[in-house]
């Protein structure tokens, strides 16, 4: 268990880990690493390290399921049992279905799902390191794998939570200041359309500090999203363009 | 949350009236349902209410149980809270295990009550890191006609104003049940209020038919002070910052007329 | 009014690439007199018509197209047959005996199992019925020999190349047949296992650097290069 630390932000307002109050941990993104996905993408974002693959579009199973007019988008959230201190159950928990459907919800809107009625897309992600803010890296790593299996999209969807520890709004909390802060809200974003996609918030803030911590969330997010479009960019500029082209 | 067809006219004729500030129902696009609030229905339960937000219709009972306290949270006693999408509540709802809307609808009930800090949960310490109390808060729908998300706070709310706490005492390592009870000690009350988005306008209390028409939902709780204490959005749609802001603002108006007409 | 890109410049979903008086054409979208991208690719622009150029997408039946596929299953009046694409497809007994099926007399099984290649034409499709298969035309029908490859579909127009530039000399250079099925699956038949592997590695240059110029080039002087090594076989 997470001793509670002193203090999580010092008098010069440095945080535990040493960043600044509107500062990210540093992010690391990779499209295409999984050989049997459609699409694939795989984040470090602080400590945490997360899968995501896409497959599809495909026809549903059971078939049921599908929709005559539409794709139906399929998510699944899940933690590797050694990912957090205390190993977790396999078994998917409560926690784990929620945050399935509100991972779903968040990429739902960038997709266009009425060109491919009956059809479904799985999205399946594995956190295979939890730091806090899983849920947020876990969004921006589906995207990506969405983007890398060619569906078309109206826009790639980036996260980024901000939150509130020791009376000050913050960006990015890390598991300590998830657990011991007072407020995190997580916040799902589609840049060029300028669009929240997903927006949760447990803890308690008043309507100024939510208002801020929403500014800044969205803030992270635009950092965040020249780093996936550059990731999505290496993978397919693996070979600089030469002389024209005969095409 | 999944409904019986709607036909594409009526979704029309809902998002026409909506863009003139006007619903089919004739309520205006801030306007909740008739609430009702009837609390101590079950005997047997430890505390019990029944809320009817329009047709919709919500029972909570609560179970005051002893168990072992959390390893993290020695000394407070345990909130759980669950909630069932009852069969005959709707003709799509389905017997079998929670799915992911009964599971989103138990936590987000949760998250309300846990993060205004409702119950004063070091009360509810019998002996610290062995036994606490456990408060159960189970939520029943009995009628679907949309916001199951709003009935069903305000019911876990009103059953937890209601709920009885047993004496006790603590003799030779052994807990003692005592004559008479207390009060569950609460020390805020949560309102949960849930909007919608149709047309890039806001409507407060979605019913059934407007559930299908909306575009995305932004669900968020108060404490007793007006300050946010829990927020989920929700269905596949988007809303932009400058909406969230008026949301949060509409949003908190509401709660405190909910407040002042419930009298908490 | 503007375009927001340069020739061929490598774009992400949803980067805006020019407002105002455009249209939106391949890989891209219209919002609010915006056009935006909706792939991976690059960006061109024609006419004021907005392309994007996929790198990465997958394939989608048309009636008409040519397409190579795995026959699934056996069903009680035909085949479901794997085509990669979102759906699977359907040949109609009736279409491949060219007379009506019975099904007292026809063992079809003894026609095609799971597992058989076909080549084949996409005869209809619609949003609410997946994609029918048609075998009844030259060219078309089960496939004996050779050797399979996949590329992703929207790299077919780089290995047929300009005119059929680039195709042509594959198959020149390699001596092998080349059937290309636009739903990525190409069937390479030659005179032997090592042209067919030559013709194999040259597609597969291709799918990696079809994003480059002086390509053809490149890829006559690799099947050169190889067949140097192996003795000129």
């Amino acid at each position: 268990m997470n001793e509670k630390p002193e203090k999580l932000i010092n008098k010069k307002g440095i945080r535990l880990d040493g960043r600044k109050a509107d500062e990210l941990r540093p992010v690391k993104l990779e499209v295409g690493i999984l050989p049997n996905a459609d699409g694939s993408a795989y984040i470090e974002h602080g400590k945490n390290k997360i899968l995501a693959a896409a497959f599809g579009p495909r026809e549903m199973h059971p078939k049921h399921l599908s929709r005559p007019d539409r794709m139906v988008l399929r998510c699944r959230y899940h933690m590797a049992p050694f990912s957090v201190g205390e190993r977790k159950s396999p078994a998917p928990s409560r926690r784990e279905i929620e945050l399935s459907k509100v991972i779903r919800e968040s990429l739902e809107p960038s997709l266009f799902l009425e060109y491919y009625p009956r059809t479904g897309v799985d999205v399946f992600i594995e956190v295979l390191q939890a730091d806090g803010g899983t849920r947020c890296a876990s969004i921006t790593a589906a995207s990506l794998a969405l983007a890398d299996a060619g569906i078309p999209m109206r826009d790639l969807v980036v996260a980024c939570a901000a939150g509130k520890v020791e009376d000050k709004v913050v960006l990015d909390l890390f598991d300590t200041e998830d657990k011991v802060g007072s407020a995190d809200v997580p916040v799902a974003f589609m840049p060029n359309l300028n669009a929240v996609t997903l927006l949760q918030m447990d803890g308690q803030l008043t309507p100024d500090e939510f208002e801020k911590a929403v500014s800044m969330a969205i803030g992270g997010c635009r950092k965040i999203y020249e780093l996936q479009k550059e990731a999505l960019k290496t993978k397919y500029m693996l070979i600089e363009p030469e002389e024209e082209d005969e095409e | 949350m999944t409904s019986s067809s709607i036909t594409r006219v009526k979704l029309k004729q809902i998002a026409e009236k909506i863009e003139k500030a006007k619903r089919l129902d004739g309520r205006g696009l801030n306007d909740y349902r008739e609430i009702k609030i009837e609390q101590g229905v079950i005997e047997k339960a430890e505390g019990s209410a029944r809320v009817l937000l329009g047709k919709t219709e919500v029972l909570v009972g609560t179970k005051v149980e002893t168990g072992a306290p959390f390893p993290d949270t020695p000394n407070n006693g345990v909130l759980t809270v669950n909630a069932e999408l009852v069969p005959l509540a709707s003709p799509d709802f389905e017997p079998g295990p929670p799915d992911e809307n009964s599971i989103e609808l138990a936590r987000i009930v949760d998250r309300g009550i846990r993060e205004s800090e409702a119950i004063d949960t070091e009360k509810l310490c019998i002996e610290p890191g062995k036994r606490v109390f456990v408060v159960f808060v189970d939520v029943y729908v009995l009628n679907h006609d949309g916001n199951l998300i709003d009935a069903s706070a305000l019911a876990a709310v009103a059953a937890l104003m209601n709920t009885k706490m047993p004496n006790y005492e603590v003799k030779d390592d052994e807990l003692i049940i005592k004559q008479g009870y207390t009060p569950l000690p609460i020390k805020s009350h949560p309102i949960t209020v849930t909007l919608g988005k149709i047309k890039d306008k806001l409507i407060v209390d979605p019913w059934l038919e407007e559930e299908q028409a909306i575009d995305a939902r932004l669900t968020m709780a108060f404490n007793n002070e007006g300050n946010i204490c829990a927020i989920q959005k929700g269905c596949p749609g988007y809303f932009t910052q400058q909406q969230i802001i008026e949301g949060m603002k509409l949003a908190q108006k509401k709660a405190a007329e909910l407040r002042k007409k419930l009298k908490w | 009014m503007p375009t927001y890109f340069e020739k061929k410049q490598l774009v992400t979903p949803g980067e805006m690439l020019a407002e105002g008086d455009y249209l939106a054409g391949k890989n891209t979208y219209a919002e609010n007199s915006k056009i935006y991208a909706s792939r991976i690719g690059l960006a061109d622009c024609n006419n004021k018509q907005v392309n994007v150029v996929a790198l990465r997408s997958f394939y989608f039946p048309k009636v008409g197209d040519v397409v190579i596929g795995t026959v699934l299953e056996v069903g009680f009046n035909g085949w479901t047959v794997d085509i990669k694409a979102p759906y699977t497809a359907l040949l109609r007994a009736s279409d491949v005996l060219s007379r009506p099926f019975k099904p007292q007399n026809d063992e079809l099984s003894q026609v095609l199992i799971g597992g058989d290649l076909i080549v084949a034409k996409i005869a209809s499709y619609d949003r609410a019925h997946d994609p029918q298969l048609t075998v009844g035309e030259p060219g078309l029908g089960k496939i004996t020999r050779g050797q399979i490859i996949k590329v992703t579909p929207s790299k077919i127009p780089r290995v047929i190349g300009k005119k059929g530039s680039m195709i042509s000399m594959i198959k020149k250079e390699t001596n092998c047949q080349i059937i290309l099925g636009l739903n990525g699956v190409i069937l390479v038949t030659g005179k032997n296992p090592d042209n067919e592997e030559l013709a194999i590695a040259a597609i597969q240059k291709i799918e990696n650097e079809s994003h480059t110029s002086g390509l053809t080039d490149r890829i006559t002087q690799f099947l050169k290069e190889e067949r140097g090594k192996t003795g000129g076989k």
